[in-house]
Parts: C-alpha cells; sequence; structure tokens
C-alpha cells in the first residue's frame, strides 16, 4: 500500500447525506475480479444519463453535466467533501478502490459507515471526520468562488487552508500509522504468527466440536 | 457485566497487535464469487496460503442466473458474470477450499447456506465479504459484513484486525400482531434510530417480541442491522436456537453436542450486563411497513403516507426527503396504499427462506397475480429451501397464481443477474436495499415483508395484509 503523509488538492462538494456504496460503484461494475479498473465508473448513475457497463469508456457516454463532478471548476479535485453516513450500505470495497483511481486522496464527511471507514485504512484513502459545522463551513468554501484547496497532513493531523487557518482532526492511531508508513496489514498480523498458533491449541482445547471445521472436505467426514 | 458480544469477544481475543489492533480469531468465513477474486489474487501474489483451509465455505450466488440452471456455469450468458463464477471455481480447487457449486442442491445465498447446514453456530465469529453476514448473529455468533482486503486477511492469518464496538440494546417489548413480522419490526427500528442509529454498535435485541420469534424472524431481523449501520446484531442462544441446529449436517453430534451445548448456554448477556445505548420498541404497535424513499430509513406504516419535506427537521433531511419523492416518482403526502407494483420480488437473504415462503403462499394460495404486475418472481434462498418448498406444494401454489418460481441466488436484489428493473418500474421486494439503482438502473424498489409483498401482487398496489388473514 502507498503510504500517505501530506497531499494537497482541490475539494468537491458533493451535497448529499447517507451516499450509499451502491451509488459510489454500482453492482454491474462488481462483475470484474480485479481491483483496477472502477474509476471510470465512480458514482456512475450521477456522472451519465445513461446506463454504464463494464468495457464502456467515459467518451462512449452521455455526461450529465449538472452533477458535481462534471463541472469543469472540481475537474483534478483530490479531496471529496461529503455529507452524514458515507458510504453506507454493501461492503464493496470497489468503492475504495474506485474513489483512489478517480484521484480522490481524501474523503471529509461528518460521519462514515463502518466498513467503509475501515475499508479506506486498506487501501489508502484517508477518511476525515469532522463536526458537522465545520463541514458546513468547508461545504461553503468549496462552493464559493475560487474553490477550496486544502493541504492534509496526517503527521500533524492538521488540515490547512488557503487562508492560513488549520483544522485539527484525529485517525485512529493504529490506522494512521499504517498508512504514515504504507504497512501491510497481513503482514503485521503475520509478525504474530506463534501467538495466533498458540491461541488456536488452547482454542481448540475448550471447543472441540469446532476442531474440524465446516470446509473439511465430505471425504473424510466420520 | 459482560454483555453476549463481550463474551463473545473474550473468548475470541487473541490480543493486541503492535499498532494497537485487537486481533479477533476468527471461527467461519464463508466465501462467495463477487467479493473473493481480489483476495485470493492478493494471497497468491504474496505468495501465501490459507492459515486454515476447513474454516472457509463457499457458494456461488450474487451472479448466478435463477433460470436455465441445468447447464450450470455454461448457463450463465453474461460472460464477465461467468468469469467471477469460474474463478470461485478455481480458486477453490486450487486452494483446497470446499465449495457447494452452481450445481449442488446446497448452493444458495451464502447466509441462507450457512445456518441451513449448521455452519453457523452460536458463540462464533464469523466473517464474509458481505455486509448482510450480520444475519448469522440470529444464533448468538459474532457475525460481520467485511471487505475485500479483510478476506485476505482471514484467508491468511485467521484473524481480523480490530477495535472493538460499543454494546446497544434493542428490547422489543409485547407481542407481534398478526401480519406484522421481523420485517417490520427490523424496518421500523430503522425508521426511528435511522441508517447510522447504530453505527459503531453490535445490536443485542432483546425481549418478548424477540424470544417469541423463530431462527427464520430472529435472521431476517440480524440481517438487516447493518441497514441500521451495526456491523453485528445478536440474539441471545435458547431452546429455539438449539432445537434448529440439533441435526444439521454440519452442527455437531453426540458427545461434542452436549460439550457445545453447555458452553452455548452460557451465551446470554448477564442480568446486570451494561449496554452503552438502549432502544425500546413497543411490538403490540407496530403495523406492516413499505418503504416509500431509497435508504431503508424512509419507511412508513401502510395506513400512512409519504412524508412532506416542509416537515423535516433540517434542510440536509428536506434535501433528502425531496430528492427520493422524484426519484420514486411519489408526491409527498401521498398515501402508501395508493403505489401501483409493475414487479414483485420474494427472495433474498432477507427473506428467502421456507418459513417466508410458506408465508407468502398462504397469502396467494387460490388467487391470481394482478394483471397490471409485469412479472411476479420467487426466488427461493437455497437449492435445499427450493426442494422443501416443492415438496410442501408451495412452488405450485405460487405458479397456479402467475408468479415465476426460480431457482436460487441473489437474483432481483442487486440485479447483478438478468433479474432486474426496468426504469421507472416500481417494485414489492421483501429484500435489504431500496438505494437507487440496486434492483435495475433507475429502478424504484418498496421494502417489504413476504406476506405484504404476496398481497401487494395480488392487488396490484399496497394493501395492508392485516385484512387479508
Ligand atoms: S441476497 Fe442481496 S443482500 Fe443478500 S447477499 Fe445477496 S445481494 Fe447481498
Amino acid at each position: 500500500m502507498k503510504a500517505f503523509q501530506r497531499e494537497t488538492g482541490l475539494a468537491a462538494p458533493l451535497d448529499r447525506a447517507n451516499v450509499d456504496t451502491d451509488q459510489i460503484i454500482p453492482k454491474q461494475f462488481l462483475k470484474s475480479i480485479k481491483r483496477t479498473g472502477f474509476g471510470d465508473n465512480l458514482f456512475d448513475a450521477w456522472r451519465f444519463l445513461d446506463e454504464g457497463d463494464i468495457g464502456l469508456t467515459p467518451n462512449e457516454r452521455r455526461l450529465n453535466h449538472r452533477f458535481v463532478l462534471n463541472q469543469p471548476r472540481y475537474q483534478e479535485a483530490g479531496v471529496l467533501l461529503a455529507r452524514r453516513n458515507f458510504g453506507c450500505g454493501s461492503s464493496r470495497e470497489h468503492a475504495v478502490w474506485a474513489l483512489l483511481e478517480y484521484g480522490f486522496f481524501a474523503v471529509i464527511a461528518p460521519s462514515f459507515a463502518d466498513i467503509f471507514f475501515e475499508n479506506c485504512f486498506k487501501n489508502g484513502l484517508l477518511p476525515i471526520r469532522l463536526d458537522e459545522a465545520v463541514v458546513d463551513d468547508l461545504f461553503e468554501r468549496a462552493q464559493g468562488d475560487g474553490g477550496l484547496e486544502l493541504t492534509i497532513d496526517l503527521e500533524t493531523l492538521q488540515i490547512q487552508l488557503p487562508d492560513g487557518g488549520e483544522i485539527a482532526f484525529e485517525v485512529p492511531p493504529g490506522n494512521r500509522r499504517k498508512l504514515l508508513e504504507g504497512l501491510d496489514d497481513i503482514g503485521l498480523t503475520l509478525a504474530q504468527a506463534d501467538r495466533i498458533r498458540t491461541f488456536e491449541a488452547s482454542y481448540y482445547q475448550r471447543h472441540p466440536w469446532l476442531k474440524r471445521g465446516a470446509g473439511a472436505d465430505e471425504e473424510t467426514a466420520p | 457485566m459482560p454483555t453476549l458480544y463481550d463474551k463473545i469477544w473474550a473468548d475470541h481475543l487473541i490480543g493486541e497487535r503492535e499498532d494497537g489492533q485487537s486481533l479477533l480469531y476468527i471461527d467461519l468465513q464463508l466465501l462467495h464469487e463477487v467479493t473473493s477474486p481480489q483476495a485470493f489474487a492478493g494471497l497468491g501474489e504474496a505468495g501465501r496460503v490459507l492459515w486454515r483451509k476447513e474454516a472457509n465455505l463457499a457458494t456461488p450466488d450474487h451472479n448466478v442466473p435463477t433460470d436455465n440452471r441445468a447447464a450450470g456455469i455454461d448457463g450463465i450468458a453474461d460472460p464477465v458474470a461467468r468469469e467471477q463464477v469460474v474463478a470461485l471455481d478455481d480458486n477453490c480447487r486450487r486452494h483446497g477450499v470446499r465449495q457447494f457449486g452452481m450445481l449442488d442442491p446446497r448452493q444458495g445465498i451464502v447466509h441462507v447456506m450457512g445456518p441451513e447446514q449448521g455452519a453457523t453456530q452460536p458463540g462464533m465469529t464469523i466473517v464474509c465479504g458481505d455486509s448482510h453476514t450480520s444475519t448469522h448473529g440470529a444464533f448468538g455468533a459474532l457475525a460481520q459484513g467485511i471487505g475485500t482486503s479483510e478476506v485476505e486477511h482471514v484467508m491468511a492469518t485467521q484473524c481480523l484486525a480490530q477495535s472493538k464496538a460499543r454494546n446497544m440494546a434493542v428490547q422489543v417489548n409485547g407481542e407481534l400482531p398478526a401480519g406484522v413480522y421481523a420485517k417490520d419490526l427490523a424496518l421500523a427500528l430503522i425508521g426511528s434510530i435511522g441508517t447510522a442509529g447504530a453505527t459503531g454498535h453490535t445490536i443485542e435485541y432483546q425481549g418478548e417480541a424477540v424470544r417469541g420469534l423463530s431462527m427464520e424472524g430472529r435472521m431476517t431481523l440480524c440481517n438487516l442491522s447493518i441497514e441500521a449501520g451495526a456491523r453485528a446484531g445478536l440474539v441471545a442462544v435458547d431452546d429455539t436456537t438449539l432445537d434448529y441446529l440439533k441435526g444439521r449436517p454440519l452442527a455437531p453430534s453426540g458427545s461434542e453436542w452436549q460439550a457445545a451445548e453447555s458452553h452455548w448456554q452460557a451465551l446470554v448477556s448477564d442480568a446486570d450486563a451494561e449496554f452503552d445505548s438502549t432502544v425500546n420498541l413497543d411490538a403490540v404497535a407496530l403495523t406492516p411497513q413499505v418503504t416509500w424513499g431509497t435508504s431503508p430509513e424512509m419507511v412508513a406504516g401502510i395506513e400512512e403516507a409519504t412524508p412532506n419535506p416542509c416537515r423535516a427537521a433540517d434542510p440536509t433531511e428536506a434535501d433528502g426527503v425531496e430528492r427520493a419523492l422524484a426519484y420514486m416518482g411519489l408526491a409527498a403526502d401521498q398515501p402508501i396504499a395508493d403505489i401501483r407494483l409493475d414487479r414483485v420480488f420474494i427472495g433474498s437473504c432477507t427473506n428467502a427462506r421456507l418459513e417466508d415462503l410458506r408465508v407468502a403462499a398462504r397469502i396467494v394460495a387460490g388467487k391470481r397475480v394482478a394483471a397490471s404486475v409485469k412479472q411476479a418472481l420467487v426466488v427461493p434462498g437455497s437449492g435445499l429451501v427450493k426442494q422443501a418448498a416443492e415438496a410442501e406444494g408451495l412452488a405450485d401454489t405460487f405458479t397456479a397464481a402467475g408468479f415465476e418460481w426460480r431457482a436460487p441466488g441473489c437474483s432481483m436484489c442487486l440485479a447483478m443477474n438478468p433479474d432486474k428493473l426496468l426504469p421507472g418500474e416500481h417494485c414489492a421486494s421483501t429484500s435489504n436495499r431500496n438505494f437507487e439503482g440496486r434492483q435495475g438502473h433507475r429502478g424504484r424498489t418498496h421494502l417489504v415483508s413476504p406476506a405484504m409483498a404476496a398481497a401487494a401482487a395480488v392487488a396490484g398496489r399496497f394493501v395492508d395484509v392485516r385484512d387479508w388473514l
């Protein structure tokens, strides 16, 4: 995973609450068996007027010019400003892959759904929770003339505003370190392999009926 | 003193990782074709192997077509969908993972298949790359939906790295009235606390109405926990749980059953357990629920009407109501009973078990699907549900009434397969999400119980099923 220390980018305001992962990346694109190729279909049903499918490129589609991300001023945006409960619904990690591939490195919202929030950190996308009033203010600035460029510093946990102002934010400490160093989550756990094995030995002594496992071969069933 | 969640957590806690995350041991991982291929690929690329292959169980469900099934994988017309099902087959073979493939009668929606096989057991930790994994909490198991990176993590380590959630009790007093089901209870709860109401929490459902539910009803209830924002929902173990499990193919038997049973019986929250929050609901006052909008919290009783944005609490809510009404093609203050249906879908991991089909069949027996309804689908949750329903004559009841009787899969719940809505169509659906486009591009979903869906199919619009009993 790519490390995240400090990034600067324009903020795009997506002014609706409860944006679910079905909207972030509609189901027809989940048929891919890869982790890439989702950016072109981020918010597909909102960005385009026609129904998309795997294999169609944006050039072949009818753009919805009224959708915020299609406005010329928000091209190249790196930060997505969102409303409460962003990322609710399906657990699809494809939503995070699509946001990253489109070019976002952070999402700022008053609240996030749990699974989406965790999925972000597994992939190097930074979700930032801020008070609703602060988010309201950022929306106003991002929608105002000239837009809003933000520098997000994960090291100091500060967002720098163009007028020199700063907003402090918090990130769960474990996730912060993982992102800062671009650590491999599985590697971190496998460093504890001995501990897991010791646990397993006592666990199956306490729960002998679980030892065989639901996925044990039928052929070897007693 | 500990809650049920606290107990299961403590029983599986290995310790803390150096970054402060807790390592939780995972008993069972369910796999399907949509969220596993990237995880298998990641595992291979890193040169890792499955930590404990017998802790994994797979079946294809999201993409499989619900007709022309005898042809197996070759019967999947969409080449991209077929590639995913083939990939699941290949991955399972290569990694030695047990799979109930497309032609196996045990194939079905993962959350129907697991409990039906007895793979889901009390006190377990269960994960699946699917948010409705919360279903399995009905057994007093800690069951959570996870992302694909976490799927890979569990494959490689048999652990989940996470922080503990808070405890929420949902206390449902009194008994559910006739014609009001677990689905209505869940929708009413989401309507009252909102889709983010339980974010960061594990819900434990308690009270007389919950105790009175069958396992099927408890699964419906726990299934919808995620729509209230909770990753997991739980119901404590009781005789209903044990009776359901006894004799299932993967449940323990003989002396192992005795050992398991004595462990399971302790899987209840202590009498003085402390919850971070408690929600009280009165079952007696509940009515059949229908969602009118594009989020499960946008729900009303059958005797009510759509809301009016003028009465919203704040501008964000007013905006949401307005947008949802426009998308759904409904007016403010429009009676729910005025909504006409183009299609009806009885299926999904929420409501496609035998009990659900029985309830729906009872409503439609001897009646006909309204001429104005273009299609009414019944999609059993698994091959075994299908067999049982056919043996009982339910399939005949449905087809005689004009329903299509299909093969098991997710079907129109998410429209990743050929079953979908056309733009603008209204669907009475027993599934769990009414998000924009969920059942097809620009389709309009109304979530209801199987009884309400069945009655709506016959009437061509929403009616109060309590008048039909
Ligand atoms: S039936 Fe629907 S909600 Fe359930 S697993 Fe399938 S797609 Fe997901």
